[in-house]
């Protein structure tokens, strides 16, 4: 299974992560306890949803120090370390678009007469989100959430949520291929656009490439790969999601993980 | 009109169209789910308004409660979604002493001073009995002890027995020689923890606790109690003249009617 390496990690980390929730919840471990929206590790190690305290803020409300130091931490940590890997390797939608991405190549479902819908359109629901926030007094994203219904459906009780879920992995299989995760999603807009500077990247290496190409049809953010082939360098768009499926495919080792302060090369592309 | 910029500019237009539309439907489906006041909220929670703000449906309220009273909403239960609650016929507050539930609020929508009071070394203490999750209501129709028949299982029940619900003695007049023992609820004292409310016999319960902004009325400012020395002093602070002037109050009706010559 080393193909898939990262694919197996990283659904070891959604599902431990997932799993103490629920432990918190149902055993009343101390590991991780509340949700995805705002948690506390360890009962005291504060944890935030930077995009939801954003809305927060944007209700008119100044919450408190303890959500607040809470997403300025995770917050601190996807914009310096980790990049957009929430979306990857801890949002629990991520399994089911997967998934729906998965039955697609099983079902060979053609991606011909799919919507056309732009990437940038998570950035306008993030904008609109705050609006709406701003407007009505509440944090708009999470009251429509799918991400917040299914995390929170897994932990406190499902109830019509898994609805919303289905919804998603249908639209995901038939309507628009990554049409949820890599279109719509505000959160994955938000961790885009605080990765920009992030330090652990892929980075590609031109000279070992052979043009196959499997990475581009593999990588759910396809626009990010333009450099693959041309350059050597890291992905240095913040919409990598940091999964690491392209690295999983090369057969050649031309893409692995790297720290950009480790090594600087990278030529502007 | 260059095509480029023509582009670019319906582009524009038709996000700007499509962020419209999308909000008007997103909005109207959270104003839509806000708007469910028959909700119970756990102890110390601010004004529903702030609440809707603060709350960030996290659970950790829920994980606290040693009771498993509290619930968050989940689609589909007509509640504002994600938020906590609890229905006090399942599952009541039991007004726990330490109140775990609102020191585990990470963001202020259960606010600890509205169920705290500072002792006489001035240190701020937990106190249940200030909370005012609702107000339990009787419904005198449906209550066997209006009725005649001897109950007193919300009396029982009530953690501020004597206090929030107290009995009333009077002659049963249909029977003659019988008693009634009818319970009452006392508005100032209640905490809305609803235990009155399981422990109610009748097949639907005939004390229930409702949210204290749907159950309560408000009283005029104008109106000043003689009988309570406190109020009555607002009548100093009244400013100036209060005097009606009509044409016919020139007649003075109000030494008119203390002369006591009618």
């Amino acid at each position: 299974m080393k193909e898939n390496k990262f694919l197996m990690a990283r659904r070891i980390i959604q599902v431990a992560v997932l799993f103490f929730f629920f432990a918190g919840n149902s055993f009343g471990w101390n590991i991780l306890k509340g949700n995805l929206s705002t948690a506390r590790a360890f009962g005291a190690l504060p944890l935030s949803d930077p995009f939801g305290l954003l809305q927060v803020l944007a209700a008119g409300s100044l919450v408190s120090m303890e959500a607040i130091a809470g997403a300025l931490l995770v917050a601190l940590v996807y914009a310096v370390v980790g990049g957009r890997a929430f979306c990857s390797w801890i949002c629990p939608l991520n399994i089911i678009t997967d998934a729906a991405n998965w039955l697609k190549k099983i079902l060979r479902i053609d991606t011909a007469g799919e919507w056309s819908m732009s990437r940038a359109s998570r950035y306008w629901i993030m904008a609109l989100s705050l609006v709406i926030s701003a407007l009505l007094g509440v944090a708009a994203f999470e009251w429509i959430s799918p991400i917040s219904m299914l995390h929170r459906g897994l932990i406190f009780g499902m109830g019509l949520g898994s609805l919303s879920v289905l919804a998603v992995f249908l639209f995901d299989l038939f309507l628009k291929k990554n049409g949820f995760c890599g279109h719509l999603c505000p959160l994955g807009g938000f961790y885009s656009a605080i990765a920009t500077f992030s330090l652990i990247r892929v980075k590609h290496t031109r000279e070992r490439c052979t043009l196959c190409m499997k990475c581009v049809d593999i990588c759910p953010e396809q626009q990010v790969l333009h450099r693959v082939g041309h350059r050597t360098g890291f992905i240095l768009s913040g919409e990598c999601v940091n999964c690491g499926r392209c690295i999983d495919v090369c057969e050649e080792g031309a893409l692995g993980f790297s720290n950009r302060l480790v090594s600087q090369k990278t030529s502007p592309i | 009109m260059l095509p480029e910029r023509r582009r670019f500019l319906l582009t524009t237009a038709r996000s700007l169209a499509l962020a419209a539309a999308g909000g008007i439907v997103w909005s109207g489906y959270i104003e839509g789910g806000k708007a469910y006041p028959l909700i119970l909220r756990p102890p110390a929670a601010v004004n529903e308004k702030d609440f809707f703000a603060r709350c960030t449906k996290c659970g950790l309220c829920v994980e606290a409660c040693p009771y498993h009273a509290l619930i968050l909403a989940k689609p589909g239960d007509a509640k504002p979604i994600g938020t906590p609650y609890f229905t006090p016929r399942e599952g009541p507050c039991h007004m726990c002493k330490d109140i775990p539930c609102v020191p585990a609020c990470p963001t202020g929508a259960l606010n600890r001073s509205l169920v705290s009071e500072k002792d006489a070394a001035g240190r701020e203490r937990l106190d249940i009995n200030l909370a005012r999750m609702g107000l339990a209501v009787i419904d005198r129709d449906t209550c066997i002890a209006y009725s005649g028949i001897q109950c007193d299982a919300c009396y029982r029940a009530c953690p501020r027995i004597d206090k929030a619900i107290t009995v009333e003695y009077s002659r049963n007049s249909r029977t003659g020689k019988h008693a009634l023992l009818a319970p009452i609820v006392h508005g100032d004292l209640c905490t809305g923890c609803g235990l009155c409310e399981r422990a109610c016999v009748t097949e639907k319960a005939s004390v229930f606790v409702l949210p204290r902004n749907i159950a309560m009325g408000a009283s005029s400012s104008q109106y000043i109690k003689g009988w309570d020395a406190g109020d009555e002093k607002r009548l100093t602070e009244t400013p100036g003249d209060t005097r009606t002037r009509t044409p016919r109050s020139e007649k003075d009706p109000l030494d008119y009617l203390n002369r006591g010559d009618l």
